[in-house]
């Protein structure tokens, strides 16, 4: 058996005191200023406030003013390797995560080829050793070539080191070929992820059906194209004993599912991204291709009621569904753009302005839920507890930035985000007990 | 306030509309002439950008380009670069290298017009953008009809036939709307796109009180959307849609974009008859588009920079 999250080879253990932030971990209780001292890559000692001291070779950060969070884990994102490395590869798209406060992700198979046999997921693992920047999972395809006919090899996938299966970007239409992955997955184990979408529903769709659709003319993707499946797969995997966990929620019909699936006691789990958090269909007014997604932006009443099942937990986690696109993927009329938007960058940022600062969920709830990923994943959480591997990040609650000013550390700039102005800025990310990310101001001033 | 492209008719207001249309009716003059030209736009090119099959939108403004003495240039996609796997941003770009004053573009997607004017420091004239707006075809139609009518306050319009995938429905529930008109769509409810009464109008699925409307537009109906299942034969859709001297009464006006299908959303004894201001249309459709080359190209003086730099200024259309 192989650990699930491929480590970066040859990333130095991190020996660091942050010195007097404030340090907030809501799983741990805590909140409070203190001092952090991370040595060998683990989380030595955390003590009172200024009463710690680097020894020699522990760098000292100053975190006066500063906020230290467990670092962040995002369950869903695609790397684009192998295949699209013009798009993303493992080294971009990990440095993006990065620069996020990410301290892991897991990465979609639906490259070029998908990742469906155990030959390429175990070049793809050695390919993330040497070039990621973060600890990186990957999801196998649940049936080959994403065509929603036969599985794939789970059970040898899942020895060499799947986090579970997902055809992410494509439904498992057949509701057969679903339900033998789920008895398979006794087997094999690993969670499910599903994208749901019924392609009678949503073929041709670009947008989220409603007012907007009808004023613009562009064919609809109606919510009921993803809920009607939610429920098919929550009453199958109920029948089946199976875990599975819903991707990209967007609609509150499919939060009505959910919600049933988890009260009949179900092994369920379900994430939102942070577009469909923040933006709805009046954001698509004037389709700009940045903003085409799928499943589309929806109403404003989704976006409250998604914001609100996130609040009570209905939601578990926050999953940016990093979706990186090259120029001229994008730069084509909104029917003929490629779907998705990057998000590792600014997830954090987005979220704190919008929903902690606009008042909607608290900042600890905020951080759980962008944390609540690995779990989902089968992971432990990142923790800030002494003896836990060191995956934290430092930001800084107060900075204001403008989305792209600095360009991105994507190797793509389709950020539904840009321009936007964000209140909330990482500085440094310890990842997998490494430095893997440092501000570049942040460094200077620190030097 | 004076315009820089003409993208939808969302983006204008009443007395923009009502300026346009005083403009065409000067025009109209001209048209009446034995020499149909005035020189107003000499000098500045007009390039006709076609993505999609086009007969009398592109050579109306073909028409009403050459009749202000502009210089024409057409470009279609079939048999071009475009054929040759050129991205639209890139054929913009090489058009606009021949510094036209105007591209007027019609492509089959949605916002395709707007992306175009970020691309080009030329005007930019929407001639339909997938099945979103069609504003030229809207103006004229409301120009045609208040030459019939006068004023369109509180008059009613039934538009009738396949709504979801009509860009000259769009246009027209807005440029009506905006004149006044109470506006009705009418179609199978499976070609009446969802929330469609946020554009103003109302919605119905049969035409028994089709005798309430003052005028009647008609749309085209495509055979493929029998393919796709929106309606289950054209036999059906003709029992229940089809405008003819049964369901038209005489006082009524009728109206259609073109080209019709005999038989199928008009029949030969209503297309023919005198109610029917569809010659009327086309006619207008010259003029209308003057207007709109006119107020796009002679009303603010070109921009400082880019391409219009050099041109002349325009003068007022010499009428006398």
């Amino acid at each position: 058996m192989s650990t699930p999250l491929v480590a970066p080879a040859g990333a130095l253990p991190a020996d660091l005191l942050v010195r007097q932030a404030r340090v907030l971990d809501p799983r741990a209780g805590r909140d409070g200023e203190a001092d952090v001292l991370v040595q060998g890559g683990e989380i030595a000692e955390i003590g009172a406030s200024g009463a710690l001291s680097p020894s020699p070779g522990t760098e000292l950060i100053e975190g006066e003013g500063r906020t230290l969070l467990p670092a962040f884990f995002d369950c869903h994102v695609h790397l684009r390797t192998p295949g699209q490395e013009h798009k993303e590869d493992l080294d971009t798209g990990t440095r993006a995560a990065a620069a996020g406060g990410f301290c892991g992700v897991v990465a979609m198979p639906n490259t070029a080829p998908p990742v469906d046999s155990p030959e390429l997921l175990r070049s793809l693992r050695e390919t993330a050793a040497a070039q990621a920047r973060v600890p990186v999972g990957f999801l196998a395809a649940i049936t080959r070539e994403l065509a929603g006919q036969e599985l794939t090899d789970m059970a040898e996938l899942s020895d060499l080191g799947a986090l579970g299966f997902t055809d992410d970007g494509l439904p498992v239409v057949s509701a057969g070929v679903l339900r033998r992955a789920m008895q398979y997955q006794r087997l094999a184990g690993g969670v499910l992820a599903l994208h749901e979408e019924d392609p009678a529903l949503s073929a041709g769709g670009a947008l989220h059906e409603g007012p907007v659709s009808a004023l613009l003319g562009v064919r609809g993707v109606p919510s009921l194209a993803e809920s009607t499946m939610v429920a098919r797969d929550a009453a199958l995997a109920a029948y089946e004993g199976a875990r599975v966990h819903i991707q990209h929620v967007s609609c509150a019909q499919s939060l009505d599912a959910v919600a049933a699936a988890k009260a009949d006691g179900g092994a369920l789990t379900a994430e939102v991204t942070p577009h469909h958090l923040l933006l709805c269909e009046e954001d698509v007014r004037d389709l700009d291709p940045r903003v085409k997604t799928n499943p589309p932006l929806r109403g404003a009443e989704d976006r409250r009621a998604l914001v609100e099942a996130l609040r009570d937990g209905t939601l578990d986690c926050i999953a940016t569904d990093h979706a990186p696109h090259a120029r001229e993927d994008k730069e084509v009329p909104f029917e003929q753009a490629a779907m998705g938007t990057t998000g590792l960058e600014t997830a954090f940022a987005a979220l704190h302005t919008e929903l902690v600062l606009g008042g909607a969920l608290e900042l600890g709830t905020l951080v759980e839920r962008l944390t609540a990923g690995a779990a989902v994943m089968g992971l432990a959480m990142p923790r800030l507890a002494p003896g836990e591997p060191a995956n934290l990040t430092l930001v800084d609650l107060e900075a204001e930035w403008q989305v792209g000013e600095e360009g991105y550390e994507s190797r793509s700039e389709n950020c539904c985000f840009a321009g936007r102005r964000v209140t909330g800025r990482v500085l440094l990310t310890v990842a997998g007990g490494a430095v893997a990310y440092r501000q570049r101001q942040f460094a200077l001033s620190a030097a | 306030m004076s315009m820089r492209h003409l993208l939808s008719i969302e983006d204008l207001d009443r007395e923009q509309i009502e300026r346009i249309l005083a403009r065409a009716a000067s025009f109209a003059e001209v048209s009446g002439r034995p020499i149909k030209k005035v020189p107003t736009l000499r000098g500045r090119l007009v390039v006709n950008l076609f993505y999609e099959a086009s007969t009398r939108t592109r050579s109306s403004f073909e028409l009403a380009a050459k009749r202000l003495s502009a210089d024409v240039l057409n470009f279609a996609s079939s048999g071009s670069a475009v054929e040759k796997g050129e991205s639209l941003k890139d054929t913009v770009t090489t058009l606009s290298s021949y510094r036209p004053d105007a591209l007027v573009v019609r492509a089959p997607f949605a916002g395709a017009a707007a992306l175009v004017a970020g691309w080009t420091p030329a005007a930019v004239v929407n001639a339909g953008d997938g099945k979103h707006e069609h504003p030229t075809q809207a103006l004229l139609d409301v120009y045609t009809l208040t030459r019939r009518l006068g004023t369109l306050e509180g008059r009613s319009v039934w538009i009738v036939g396949d709504v979801l995938h009509s860009r000259v429905a769009r246009s027209g529930v807005l440029a009506l709307r905006r004149m006044g008109a109470e506006v009705t769509v009418c179609g199978p409810p499976t070609l009446i796109p969802r929330g469609i009464e946020a554009l103003g109008c109302a919605v119905r699925h049969d035409l028994s009180d089709l005798g309430e409307a003052h005028v009647v537009y008609a749309l085209r109906m495509q055979n493929e959307r029998m393919s796709e299942s929106f309606v289950p034969s054209l036999r059906e859709y003709v029992a229940h849609y089809q405008i003819n001297a049964r369901r038209l009464s005489p006082r009524q006006l009728l109206m259609h974009p073109g080209p019709v299908n005999r038989g199928v959303e008009l029949s030969s004894d209503v297309t023919d008859s005198p109610q029917a201001l569809i010659s009327e249309q086309v006619e207008a459709g010259v003029v209308v588009r003057m207007a709109v080359l006119f107020e796009l190209l002679s009303g603010a003086a070109p921009e400082p920079s880019g391409a219009a730099a050099q041109a002349r200024p325009a003068t007022e259309p010499q009428l006398a």
